[in-house]
Order: structure tokens, then sequence, then C-alpha cells
């Protein structure tokens, strides 16, 4: 069961976002990266897979040198080989240009399973995964939180607004994780030493033209100031009057 | 500017995104003297395609037939793509529901461009059509536009308005050209929620739960208060990590992003992931013992005070008011 894992370099979750003068970029001298946190359930899978099935875990990785830490805990986490692709302003790249180069990537694997995130946690299109699977004409189960592998076949279930949905497809596939689907490993010592000695294949790509512009990036207009009703249940009549006849949402 | 939008149909029932892409693409249809086309995918649907001619839908494109009863995503991304490419619009529009997101990226792919997701709001400006979109957890918004024909956009549920606008459509049945090919993946099993609450995303209303609850039998009393609403539930993610909330209740950075009119939180600290669900619910209230409590700093409302004589409080309100 040989695995390609997507990992994307994202800004941490608490970093505080600051728009450069250029009205269309963010000062990233400030941020602390990390991986993308459903990318650790896509990964945590894939490693769990092969521990079961065998074969080879290859992480990939299309980002600037930040990414560099969030491939190597890839290697400490289950993944035994990593490539990093590596091309100019790969963070405005939109996700279709994203998609074509894993794809062009993925396609000189010899691969049973793709794992994807569902999405990332920086500018959350949801895009990614299907478009790869698309690209390379493979079939895709998207948000799956359970996988089982049988005579070259996926069974994942998901949830869905209002239903659990269980799908199945053959193999080659492309599967996008959810939160839930595993608890991602913490690497050990001796898991991080080991990874030290795997290598890293860099390579250097050129992009594709994309189809979307940034035009500008703006702070959200801030929430209305908001008020304390009161202390304890006798603040309640005065909160049900207020979503009544303030808020008009009761 | 022509328009084409994805009108979403489960079971023989039109979501609530149905009306809104609906709604949106009537209005900027209007706006620049364009054409707006529905499409609706599913079986035996010609009935309920009917009712999208309430919002203006003054085209209907139906594709009706037995092997698209259920969303099987490859197959419906197939119909979806030739129909655009046979119509060739400026605009498609989804919603970024679990079926928007499954076939939005298959039909971009096919259709070789790219697609702006969640978008929040949708404008024309000197022709253009131009995306408004919450990135980095909500902490900015970013504007894009498109230099590929068609642009191909998702609206984030529940964000945009529904307005009747009523019209009596042109309903087309299309042919439908469908290969083994197409059915890669198959459903094997569908099982409905017990639930008869609303989903998260489409909820009007949501009372959420937090580490403050203490445990999974304990959210009995949010159910209680969620029902009298007709309300969903939602929960942190100390709540679900703690086992006693499903993941499917998760809000959040890294569960669902959700726009209500009302988010009711309920021992809840109100994280930074937190807020990034919650951004655009339109009012926001906050229970919570501790004054200090981020939450308060979002909330609309809010009560300093035991949860646990806050919310039956508010239950034994609601119940006495005819
Ligand atoms: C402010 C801003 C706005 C943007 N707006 C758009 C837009 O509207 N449309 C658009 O197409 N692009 C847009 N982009 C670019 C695009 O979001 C990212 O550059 C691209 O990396 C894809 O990210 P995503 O959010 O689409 O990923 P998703 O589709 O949400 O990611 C899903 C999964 O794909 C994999 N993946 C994603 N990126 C990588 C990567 N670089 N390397 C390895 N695996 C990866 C991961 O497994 C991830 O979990 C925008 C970028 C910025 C900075
Ligand atoms: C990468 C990443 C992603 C994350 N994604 C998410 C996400 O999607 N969603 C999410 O929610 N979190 C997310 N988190 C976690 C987040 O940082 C917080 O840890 C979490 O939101 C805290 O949950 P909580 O508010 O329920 O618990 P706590 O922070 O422990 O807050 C409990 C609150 O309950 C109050 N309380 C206690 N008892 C009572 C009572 N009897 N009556 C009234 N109030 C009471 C307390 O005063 C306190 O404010 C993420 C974290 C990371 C690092």
């Amino acid at each position: 069961m040989n695995i390609v894992v997507c990992v994307k370099n994202v800004p941490d979750s608490e970093t505080r976002i600051k728009i450069l003068s250029d009205g269309v970029s963010i000062d990233e001298s400030m941020i602390k990266f990390d991986t993308n946190p459903h990318d650790e359930y896509a990964l945590e899978a894939a490693a769990q897979l092969k521990e079961k099935l065998g074969g080879e875990v290859t992480a990939i990785c299309l980002g600037d040198d930040n990414a560099t830490s969030t491939i190597k805990r890839c290697l400490a986490c289950g993944a035994d080989n990593a490539i990093h692709l590596v091309a100019q302003n790969s963070r405005m790249a939109d996700s279709l240009v994203v998609a074509q180069a894993l794809a062009n990537e993925i396609k000189n694997i010899s691969f049973d399973i793709i794992l994807c995130g569902k999405q990332s946690s920086d500018t959350d299109s949801h895009l990614v995964g299907g478009l790869v699977a698309q690209i390379l004409n493979i079939p895709c189960i998207s948000m799956v939180n359970e996988i089982s592998v049988s005579d070259k076949k996926v069974a994942a279930s998901r949830d869905v607004e209002g239903a659990k949905e269980i799908l199945e497809c053959s193999l080659p596939c492309l599967l996008t994780a959810e939160k839930g689907l595993n608890k991602p490993r913490y690497p050990s010592l001796r898991d991080i030493m080991k990874a030290k000695k795997k290598e890293i294949k860099r390579k250097e790509i050129m992009l594709n033209q994309g189809g979307i512009e940034i035009l500008s990036m703006e702070y959200p207009p801030p929430r209305n100031e908001g008020k304390i009703v009161g202390e304890g249940p006798e603040a309640v009549s005065e909160l049900i009057k207020l979503l009544k006849e303030e808020a008009k949402v009761l | 500017m022509d328009i084409l939008v994805f009108a979403e149909q489960r079971e023989g029932k039109l979501k609530k995104t149905a009306y809104e892409v609906v709604s949106v693409g009537r209005s900027l249809t209007d706006e620049s003297n364009g054409k707006l086309t529905a499409v609706i995918v599913g079986y035996n649907i010609k009935n309920i395609s009917k009712e999208l001619g309430k919002f203006g839908a003054s085209n209907i494109l139906v594709a009706d037939d037995e092997r698209l009863d259920k969303f099987v995503p490859s197959a419906y991304s197939r119909v979806v793509s030739s129909i655009i490419k046979n119509k060739n619009p400026d605009v498609v529009l989804f919603p970024f529901s679990s079926m928007g997101k499954d076939l939005m990226p298959s039909v971009a792919a096919r259709l070789g461009v790219s697609a702006a997701s969640d978008c929040t709001k949708v404008e024309i400006s000197d022709g253009e059509i131009i995306c408004h979109r919450p990135v980095y957890s909500g902490k900015a918004v970013a504007k894009v536009s498109f230099s590929n024909k068609p642009a191909v956009i998702s609206l984030r549920p529940n964000t945009f308005s529904i307005t009747e606008k009523p019209v009596s459509p042109n309903i087309t049945e299309v042919e439908i050209e469908l290969s083994p090919n197409d059915f890669l993946t198959i459903i094997k099993e569908i099982v409905s929620a017990e639930s008869k609450r609303p989903d998260l995303t489409e909820a009007d209303i949501i009372v959420a739960g937090g580490r403050g609850i203490g445990g999974s039998e304990k959210f009995s009393i949010l159910e209680e208060l969620a029902d009298l609403l007709g309300a969903a539930v939602g929960a942190s993610r100390s709540a679900v990590d703690a086992g006693w909330r499903p993941q499917k209740d998760q809000v959040g950075q890294t569960g669902k992003t959700v726009s209500p009119d009302l988010y009711i939180a309920c021992g809840i600290s109100g994280a930074i992931q937190h807020i990034a669900g919650i951004s655009s619910a339109k009012y926001i209230v906050a229970i919570n013992n501790d004054t200090e409590a981020p939450i308060f700093k979002v909330a609309d409302y809010g009560i300093v005070g035991d949860l646990f004589e806050v919310v039956p409080a508010i239950i034994g309100e609601l119940k006495n008011v005819p």
C-alpha cells in the first residue's frame, strides 16, 4: 500500500495577522508556521494503513523554506520519504495551480491512495483534494472519518448535512481527512532522530498561470460593542426582551 | 452577465442554499442585464424544481435520471460540467455545503478554471465579478477577481438573504450522458440522522456548550433549550475531544463555520479558534461564570453566571410566554 500525503504549511492558529501596506499580503516575519491541522489526520491515517498493510508513505508539500519544519515533522510521524516542491510566491498561487503542481509530481509516483486534509486552515478553500483527484482522473471521497481498505477497494464514511454516508471506490483513489478520523501521534525522540537521516527531495518548479487575482485584503469590520445584560438568572427576562425587541431573533 | 446556479436538493427536498444561490443569481443578473439559469440534479424532481421560480429562476434545467437519485459526486460533476460547457455562462454559483464542496473542485478541474470558495459577498464592479472571502480564520477578508471564464464561486450557507421574486419559469429537461466511468465512487449506505434538529450550517439558532457543561449527559439541558427554539446543538472542541458530543457538532476552525441569526454559547471561553467558526453569526449570546472570559468580547449580550441556573431560567421564561 503506497500512500502519498499532501501537506500544507500554514500560519499557526493563534497568529496575529498583519496586512502589509501593499494591501494584498500579510507580514510573514512574525508568523509561526505549522502543519495544517487536517493534514495531521491525513498523515496519521497513512501511517496507520502502512503499519497494517505495508508499503511506503511519501509526504509532498508545495511551499517556501518555512515549510521545512513541517516536512521534517512528517518524516518523524510516519512518512518514509518527502518531496518539497519549491516555487516563487507559492503562497499566492491559486488552488488549481497548486493542484496541478501536486498532480504533476504525484503522477510519477506509484501510489494506491492519496490523502489530503479536507481543507487548509489559512485559506479554507476545500478545493485542492478534489482538484488533484479530477486532474489525475481517480475517484475521490472527501471529509472521511473512517477508512477501511480491502481487495483493492476503499470504503469510507463521512457526515453530511443530516446523514452519515458510506461510500466505496476502487484503488487508486484520493481521500480527504476530517478531524476525528484518528488521533495524530506525537513523535518520540527516537522518531525525530531517525527522521533526520531521511532524505527530503527538494525540487524547484515553475507554476502555471492562475485564474484568481487577489485584489485586496482587509480586516473584518469589528463586531458591535456588546453588553453584559446582568448576573445570574435574574438577568434572563431582560435578555429575552432584548433578543425579541432589539435583535428580533426570537 | 449570464449566471448559472446549482440548486441543491436531497431526497426530493430543496435545500435552503438552493433559494440562497437563486436569490444571489437573480440580483446579479438583474444588475448586469444577464440571463439566470438554475440547474437541479436528481430523480423525480421536476415538481420541486418549479418552486425555484418563486425566487426569480426564469430558466430551470432539470437533470432527472434514476442513476442520479443519490448524490454520486463524480456523476453529478459530469452532468453539471457538461451543462456549463454547453451554456457557457460567465459565472457559476455553488453552495459551500457538503455537496458543493465535492462538486466545485471536480467541476472546476473539468473546466480547467480556478474557483473561489466560501464567499460571504459577491458584487459586480466595473463589469467584473468580485468575491469577498474570509481568510486566516476570519482575521482578514480577501477580495478576489477572476481572469478565467466562467468564474466559479461557492457561497457560505446561511449568509445571503433569500428574496422572493416570482416568475413563471421555463423548465427544460436536459439530456443526460453518463458512462460507467462516471460512477467511480458508489454510495453503499446512507443513514439519516436520528435527530430532528436542523444541521448546524443551516440552523437559524444554535445553542452550544463547552467544557463548562461538564459531561455528555449534562448536555440534555442545552438540548431542551434547543428543542424549545427549534435550534441546533453545537459544541466547542474541548467538549468534542472529551467525547461528550460527536465530531459533527464541533464549531470552529477545525469544526464547522456557522452563520445563524443567534448563537448562544454556554460554558465556552471563546478561544480564537472557536470564534473563527462563529464570526458570521448575526447575534452572539454568552453565558459564562467568568467575567474575564474572552467570549464576552465578541458577544452582543452576556450573562455572567452559572449556566446551570441561567439556562433553566431561560427555558422557564420561554415556556411561560404563550
Ligand atoms: C488571501 C488569499 C486568498 C486566496 N483566495 C483564493 C481563491 O479564492 N481561490 C483559489 O483558488 N486560491 C486562493 N488562494 C490561494 C490558495 O488558497 C492557496 O495558495 C493554495 O495553497 C491552496 O490552499 P487552499 O486553501 O485552497 O487549500 P485547500 O483546498 O483548503 O486544502 C486542502 C488540502 O490540500 C492539500 N494542500 C493544499 N495546499 C497544499 C500545498 N501547498 N502543498 C501540499 N498540499 C497542499 C492539503 O492536504 C490540504 O489539507 C488565496 C490565497 C490567499 C493568500
Ligand atoms: C489548531 C487548533 C484548532 C482548534 N480548533 C478548535 C475548534 O474548531 N473549535 C473549538 O471550539 N476549539 C478549537 N481549538 C481549541 C481552543 O483553543 C480551545 O481550547 C477550546 O475552544 C476551549 O473550549 P471551551 O471553551 O469549551 O473550554 P474552556 O476554555 O476550558 O472554557 C470553559 C468555560 O466554561 C466556563 N464555565 C465553567 N463552568 C461554568 C458554569 N457552571 N457556568 C458557566 N460557565 C462555566 C469557564 O469560565 C470557561 O470560560 C483549537 C485549537 C488548536 C490549537
